[in-house]
């Protein structure tokens, strides 16, 4: 075990931690302000892929501009966009009919709905994926760690997740915006009191939830191909990410994203075939030690 | 009516008795066409290098041979088989049981190949793989109807293996396709690799179809081995070359060797990122006359040049229909017998011969992938190193575990 394969693997690891992140983050505020297990967040982040992908491949034509290709920044912009709104008008006319039953409701909805959204693009495209070539340009070659050439568009996917990350975490723990939304949560009938539109400001968070899905989509593309299924083998384990981390807890689920993508990384190093169980093995520890995860509140 | 019913069971009873005495009159062509099935990979991995494609080769395939045979007309049917087996064997099944089709080509998935090929062998159907590699096909898998036509994974990793061992390349790392035709690959090479002095000091492998290699490239870097074998294909094997780039491996003293690797492949590298590589194919557009004839009215078609699996599924066809022709009928029996004693010669197959286990065994190709200087046009990609003939390529008839190898 060299020092070389050990790094080179925790840094790839730390490559798919962000996605981890990204993901449980978005699954993170949803739960914790909105109290959904929201189970079509992979499909969400599928879905922001192919607005990336078809909006490269297949917009122009369809507009009549043959020639168009959305570029890659636009599409960064455009599918949380397309996304969002389509979270928020999930959110308006099904979820909030549920609010006030059990969890399980709300995960099952979502469940079907992830269901429905992935047979549908499986029915239209290529179940084992289409790569996008929408890269731009300035991100073709690698740069040189020391111990590894690591291609530039990951360092760039790497960091851009990372910002949104923390930037996140910074609206919702520490302004006011942020306390609006988790005094909402807690008693929305006093914050509505205070003449703040708490029905809106649920829908809003719920739609920047999946748009997050969405922005992660769209920053794989270029490094994982584009898939109806590439949702639901990512949704399995973010879901372990959030549940290690704290079912709700914002830095939990960025911290336990990035830290179980780097310890999956290592596990290729010591034994590779443990690395697709490993995070489950750690969820069933944290699970008996510590039931609220490593950084929920014991309620 | 009553007239009727009587005159029609009067003669049925007629009919019975002659039959009890004679062998019925045998239609020449059963349900009047002769029909052809493509069935492989139209939207997947694989797609390129044979799909829609393949479906073209034979559609020529039936065009040059007139239309007909015996006075029947030949139809072609299409389907994808998405690289599932299930998938595959319920389409073929279909065919077979209310299509009337009478044979079935192309199948570029092991598994696929494999459940089509058994299904063919209960029904007495001919079935032709064009697509998938396994040796497997002609070992204990073979069938009285079945003829493996273009490539096997014995082949190429023999032909592939030992040139690579004698150039020096003596440690392998193998990055497998995690199903049987990679598994079948991966071994067949090892085998000619220890056999010429080599050894394997490992290998990793990954699900069919993976768009992220980064993680496989980097342990297969690691592990220190001098060359890096590729036991996949189609764009998992570009992905991976692609990718070994981006990671800056097979630069320092490691080498990348492609195990099957097709023209479209090469095409969709490039010769900067491909140029120098080595490998084995049975067929290459550039070759001959004959070859270019073919190549260049397949272009015009279907836009690229034709792979190995695309002129081999036309020749597969056209052999086919030959030996309806010759043997008067498409009785499987007969057509099989037919194609298993005629020489296949053609601008595909060289010195062509269909073995009792169903291998086609025909002159092999060791390739080069040409460098950006020496190409002089947009399918000007490789040359040929060596022709390797098909009797020292493929695997002797003496170590076929086929059960109707007689020994």
């Amino acid at each position: 075990m060299s020092f070389q394969a050990v790094m080179s693997q925790v840094m790839l690891g730390l490559n798919n931690g962000v996605f981890y992140a990204m993901l449980s983050l978005g699954l993170a505020v949803i739960f914790g302000l909105l109290n959904i297990v929201n189970f079509v967040h992979g499909a969400l982040y599928m879905l922001g892929a192919y607005v990336a992908l078809l909006g490269f491949t297949r917009l122009g034509p369809l507009v009549g501009l043959p020639d168009y290709q959305m570029n890659f920044w636009v599409a960064l912009v455009a599918a949380p966009l397309v996304v969002g709104a389509l979270g928020m008008a999930i959110e308006r006319t099904m979820l909030r009919r549920i609010r006030k039953f059990d969890h399980l409701y709300g995960l099952l909805l979502t469940f079907g709905l992830a269901l429905i959204l992935q047979g549908v693009f499986t029915n239209y495209f290529n179940v084992s994926g289409d790569p996008y070539e929408g890269k731009p340009e300035i991100f073709n070659g690698a740069v040189n760690l020391g111990f590894m050439f690591f291609p530039k568009y990951r360092i760039f996917a790497i960091l851009a997740s990372l910002a949104v990350c923390f930037a996140t975490w910074f609206v919702i723990e520490r302004t006011k915006l942020g306390s609006y939304l988790r005094a909402g949560t807690e008693n929305p009938e006093l914050v509505k009191a205070f003449g703040v539109n708490v029905p809106l400001m649920i829908t809003l968070t719920y739609g920047f939830g999946v748009g997050l899905a969405a922005l992660a989509g769209v920053l794989a593309a270029p490094i994982y191909s584009v898939s109806p299924v590439m949702g639901s083998e990512m949704i399995i384990t973010v879901f372990a990410v959030v549940v290690i981390g704290g079912m709700g807890s914002i830095m939990g689920s960025i911290v336990t994203g990035l830290l179980l993508g780097m310890v999956e990384g290592f596990t290729k190093v010591v034994y590779a075939p443990a690395s697709s169980t490993v995070i489950f093995l750690i969820m069933v520890i944290v699970l008996l030690v510590k039931p609220a995860g490593l950084f929920g509140k014991e309620a | 009516m009553k007239k009727l019913l009587a005159r029609t069971s009067a003669s049925l009873v007629a009919l019975a008795a002659a039959s009890a005495f004679s062998a019925p009159p045998k239609e020449a062509v059963t349900d009047g066409v002769v029909k052809i099935g493509v069935l492989t990979d139209m939207s997947g991995v694989y797609s390129a290098l044979g799909g829609k494609g393949t479906q073209v080769a034979v559609e020529m395939a039936i065009k040059d041979f007139g239309g007909s045979v015996l006075g029947k007309p030949i139809q072609v049917v299409g389907a994808d088989h998405q690289n599932k087996a299930d998938i595959a064997s319920a389409k073929a099944r279909e065919w077979f049981d209310t299509e009337k089709v009478d044979m079935i080509t192309g199948l570029l998935n092991t598994g696929c190949a494999l459940a089509v090929q058994k299904l063919g062998g209960d029904k007495k159907r001919v079935v032709m793989v064009t697509g998938a590699a396994s040796t497997d096909l002609t070992n204990s898998a073979c069938t009285p109807y079945s003829v493996h036509y273009v490539y096997d994974t014995y082949a190429l990793g023999k032909v592939t293996g030992q040139a690579v061992v004698q150039g020096g390349g003596k440690n392998w790392f193998f990055i497998t396709a995690d199903y049987a035709f990679g598994q079948s690959l991966e071994a067949n090479t090892t085998k000619f690799v220890v056999k010429g002095g080599g050894k394997a000091v490992g290998s990793v492998r990954h699900p069919l179809s993976t768009a992220d290699f980064s993680s496989y490239l980097l342990q297969a870097q690691n592990s220190g081995a001098q060359i890096i074998g590729l036991a996949n294909a189609g764009a998992d094997t570009i992905n991976a070359i692609k990718q070994a780039r981006e990671f800056g491996i097979g630069q320092k003293g490691q080498k990348l060797v492609g195990l099957l690797i097709f023209d479209t492949d090469i095409k969709a590298l490039g010769l900067n990122v491909a140029q120098g590589m080595q490998f084995t194919s049975g067929f290459y557009w550039d070759r001959d006359n004959g070859t270019r004839e073919f190549s260049k009215r397949f272009f015009a078609i279907h836009k690229a040049m034709p792979t190995m699996d695309q002129a081999g599924a036309y020749s597969a066809t056209m052999n086919y229909l030959k030996a309806i022709k010759a043997a008067g009928t498409d009785d499987p029996d007969a057509v099989m017998a037919k194609l298993k004693s005629m020489n296949i010669a053609d601008f595909f197959a060289v010195n062509g011969k269909i073995r009792a286990d169903g291998r086609m065994v025909h002159d092999m190709y060791l390739m080069e992938v040409k460098k950006p200087a020496e190409s002089k046009g947009e399918w000007d990609l490789l040359k040929i190193v060596k022709t390797v003939p098909g009797d020292e390529a493929y695997q002797p008839l003496s170590e076929s575990t086929c059960p109707l190898v007689k020994k």
